[in-house]
């Protein structure tokens, strides 16, 4: 008997199968955790209390999860197309190349928001270059996009660190990184919007980019599912030959929704190079753009559902610092081991609770 | 010294670097044959070196360890195929998560067995698979030509090495001579048409993927136990993502994934020797650009600019039965 074609309520389908996912990745996790000797009860409250328990914490999960925002919509935006863009990573790294050259060019002229916007589209052009050849290929010449996404992000690690290390470098300095930015190309922090809370930021360097990540969202949400061409994504994306049967323009569509994927996963630069460190350093994306995997199938590719994923994982590598400094035992890759239950359960897995859903709920209307 | 002996000694690293790329790639080809695309190879092959060089410390031996590696690398194959051909889950998203799973759990039990920040501890000589002196090599070694090839490049290698090339010829028989390759073949070009003969597409599609985890099993144990004495974290160092490239530079077939892994490790071997060294007429040639060229090239033959490169016709499709 297949179960796929019984339809389920939203709230099951949308709500309660992605939390049993997450649950049953979080049990293994504390497995994993009971496995190396430690109470994992004792790991999850210094995780509770490592993001909930100071202004810091709160700011620093704000920090990561503005991040893992851009990436998830990054991946979200291709999903809907029915493209896997496993180079975010890659186009982010790029787009932190726009954003630090703007910011270098302008800092020592303009304040923040004159370079802010600026940065903001350099680091969006130079991501969205970056997935430009991968969906040229895809959409023109039929190479699959998820072998040559993963070839770019491998180039384009190859790529930064030859540019970092032999051109943007400071002359006599040894450390692969370009020169501090001036204050007019640092992104200032939102400490106000903690002290509205009556708590304090500390050294989290939650920053201003957070407000151009929940923009995006707003953005990503009208375009898909209110415009013209958002349709056309989807369409695209539920069945390509149905839609190039309707008329939608396949290379067109290919390259705009890689191309907005792109800029996408180049804005999330903003946040670590602008926003935090204020210089472009080697590995400053550190599997942001995988994580944004990670949160677009978790929030079911919706932006909604992708902020609050991100602000998820966000407190998960905050709590993981946290656990980690706490008990040596645990280092900071458990959030690794998490984080890849969470894809293989919400992702790999997503339908296995399925069967058992619908038989469930089948009795519960029969009664 | 002298153009032959540069020649020989990169010759020899080249086959050194290749050996994990070999058995990598011949099990992606059993995987992807079958139509599973198969990300995790990178996860597979790092998670069978920690298990390797874990049960080769704790026995002192160095088949142990082997086995250890590819029951660790089969087991992950299971969780893919049961992802991905059980549950008709995205294939990649699963791999994505296995590489993920995998890079995190080695260095999270390697901190908390060993406490060396997810490295194991140095393996005794014995518990490593030990370089194989050739009969004659001593002999030969002063004739020349023939000599330092046959001492230097032919002889001297650990048993993994020249298992990797019998894994080749052995893959392409199985493939193309067997009954069960035959079937593996068809499952990944048109599996309704291998259950219309009455023939179990999940079953098949489970053999294949187990077939790629004790490939995989190889790949990892050499790296930590032949190649290097212990576990280091991320050791396999995206040769899994290399692996896939050369996978498809080979255009699926078993020898040409040879040749296709032993140019990729000969432009890692180049790259290597170059660091530092000036070209006449171009200068100095940054390391990035060897590093980078694996990536472009299988870009540029995905375009279809040398050759086009046609993956099975059913890879990366779930099998649905009904409908």
């Amino acid at each position: 008997m297949s179960t796929a074609s019984v339809t389920l309520p939203r709230w099951i389908n949308y709500g309660l199968i992605p939390l049993l996912n997450l649950i049953v990745a979080f049990l293994i996790s504390g497995f994993v955790i009971w496995l190396i000797g430690e109470s994992p009860l004792a790991a999850l409250s210094l995780l509770i209390e490592g993001v909930f328990g100071s202004g810091e914490g709160i700011g620093f999960t704000l920090y990561y999860a503005t991040s893992f925002i851009f990436t998830g919509l990054s991946v979200a935006v291709a999903i809907h197309a029915g493209l896997f863009n496993i180079g975010s990573e890659g186009q982010a790294y790029i787009g932190g190349l726009g954003c630090a050259l703007v910011a270098l060019a302008l800092d020592n002229y303009v304040p923040w928001y004159v370079t802010m916007p600026i940065a903001v589209i350099g680091a969006g052009i130079f991501g969205a270059a970056w997935a430009f050849i991968p969906a040229f290929l895809q959409a023109k010449r039929g190479s699959h996009i998820v072998i040559t996404t993963i070839m770019f992000n491998f180039i384009a690690a190859t790529l930064m660190v030859y540019l970092l290390v032999h051109v943007l470098i400071v002359p006599g300095k040894m450390a692969p990184e370009t020169r501090t930015f001036l204050e007019g190309g640092q992104l200032p922090k939102l400490g106000w919007i903690m002290s509205m809370f009556g708590s304090k930021l500390g050294a989290a360097p939650f920053n201003v980019s957070f407000i151009i990540a929940l923009v995006a969202a707003w953005f990503v949400w009208m375009l898909v599912w209110r415009s013209k061409l958002g349709f056309e994504m989807r369409t695209l994306g539920v069945s390509p030959t149905a839609a190039v049967y309707a008329g939608v323009p396949y290379a067109r569509t290919v390259i705009i929704a890689m191309l907005l994927s792109g800029a996408l996963a180049g804005m999330m630069a903003l946040n670590p190079v602008m926003g935090s460190s204020a210089r472009l350093q080697v590995e400053f994306v550190g599997g942001a753009g995988f994580v944004g995997i990670a949160v677009s199938l978790m929030g079911r590719n919706h932006p909604l559902g992708i902020i609050f994923s991100a602000i998820l994982f966000g407190a998960l590598y905050r709590g993981g610092d946290w656990i980690s400094f706490e008990m040596p035992n645990i280092t900071r890759e458990m959030i690794l081991v998490i984080q890849g239950l969470v894809i293989l359960f919400a992702g790999a897995l997503e339908y296995m609770f399925r069967p058992a859903m619908v038989l469930i709920y089948q009795q519960f209307k029969r009664a | 010294m002298d153009y032959y002996e540069i020649f020989i000694s990169v010759l020899s690293s080249t086959i050194r670097l290749s050996i994990p790329l070999i058995f990598t790639a011949l099990a992606g080809l059993f995987s992807e044959r079958a139509g599973v695309f198969d990300i995790g190879l990178e996860g597979k092959m790092l998670g069978s070196a920690f298990a390797a060089a874990c049960v080769a410390y704790l026995t002192d031996s160095a088949w142990l360890g082997l086995g250890a590696g590819i029951v660790c690398s089969v087991a992950l194959s299971l969780v893919h195929g049961f992802a991905s051909i059980t549950n008709r889950g995205n294939q990649i998203v699963s791999g994505v998560a296995i590489n993920f799973f995998v890079a995190g759990i080695t260095i999270v039990l390697g901190q908390a067995w060993f406490g060396q920040g997810g490295r194991t501890p140095q393996l005794v000589p014995e518990a490593r698979f030990a370089p194989i002196i050739l009969p004659g090599a001593d002999a030969i070694r002063e004739v020349p030509i023939i000599g330092p090839l046959y001492a230097g490049v032919i002889s001297g290698n650990n048993i993994l090495t020249y298992l990797a090339f019998l894994a080749v010829p052995f893959s392409w028989w199985v493939l193309y001579r067997t009954r069960f390759g035959l079937r593996l073949r068809a499952v990944g070009e048109n599996p309704g048409a291998v259950d219309t003969a009455g023939i179990s597409v999940t079953w098949l599609r489970y053999r294949a993927v187990m077939c790629a985890g004790i490939l995989c099993g190889f790949a990892g144990t050499y790296l930590a136990i032949a190649q290097s004495a212990a576990f280091i974290k991320d050791m396999s160092a995206g040769r899994g993502y290399i692996a896939l490239a050369a996978l498809v530079f080979a255009k699926w077939k078993p020898v040409p994934v040879m040749f296709a892994c032993l140019l990729f490790g000969f432009l890692d071997a180049l790259a290597n020797f170059m660091q530092g060294k000036s070209v006449p007429l171009i200068g100095e040639v940054p390391v990035q650009v060897f590093q980078a060229l694996p990536y472009i090239l299988t870009c540029v033959l995905l375009a279809g600019f040398i050759g086009v490169a046609i993956p099975p016709k059913a890879g990366g499709v779930p099998y649905t039965k009904e409908r």
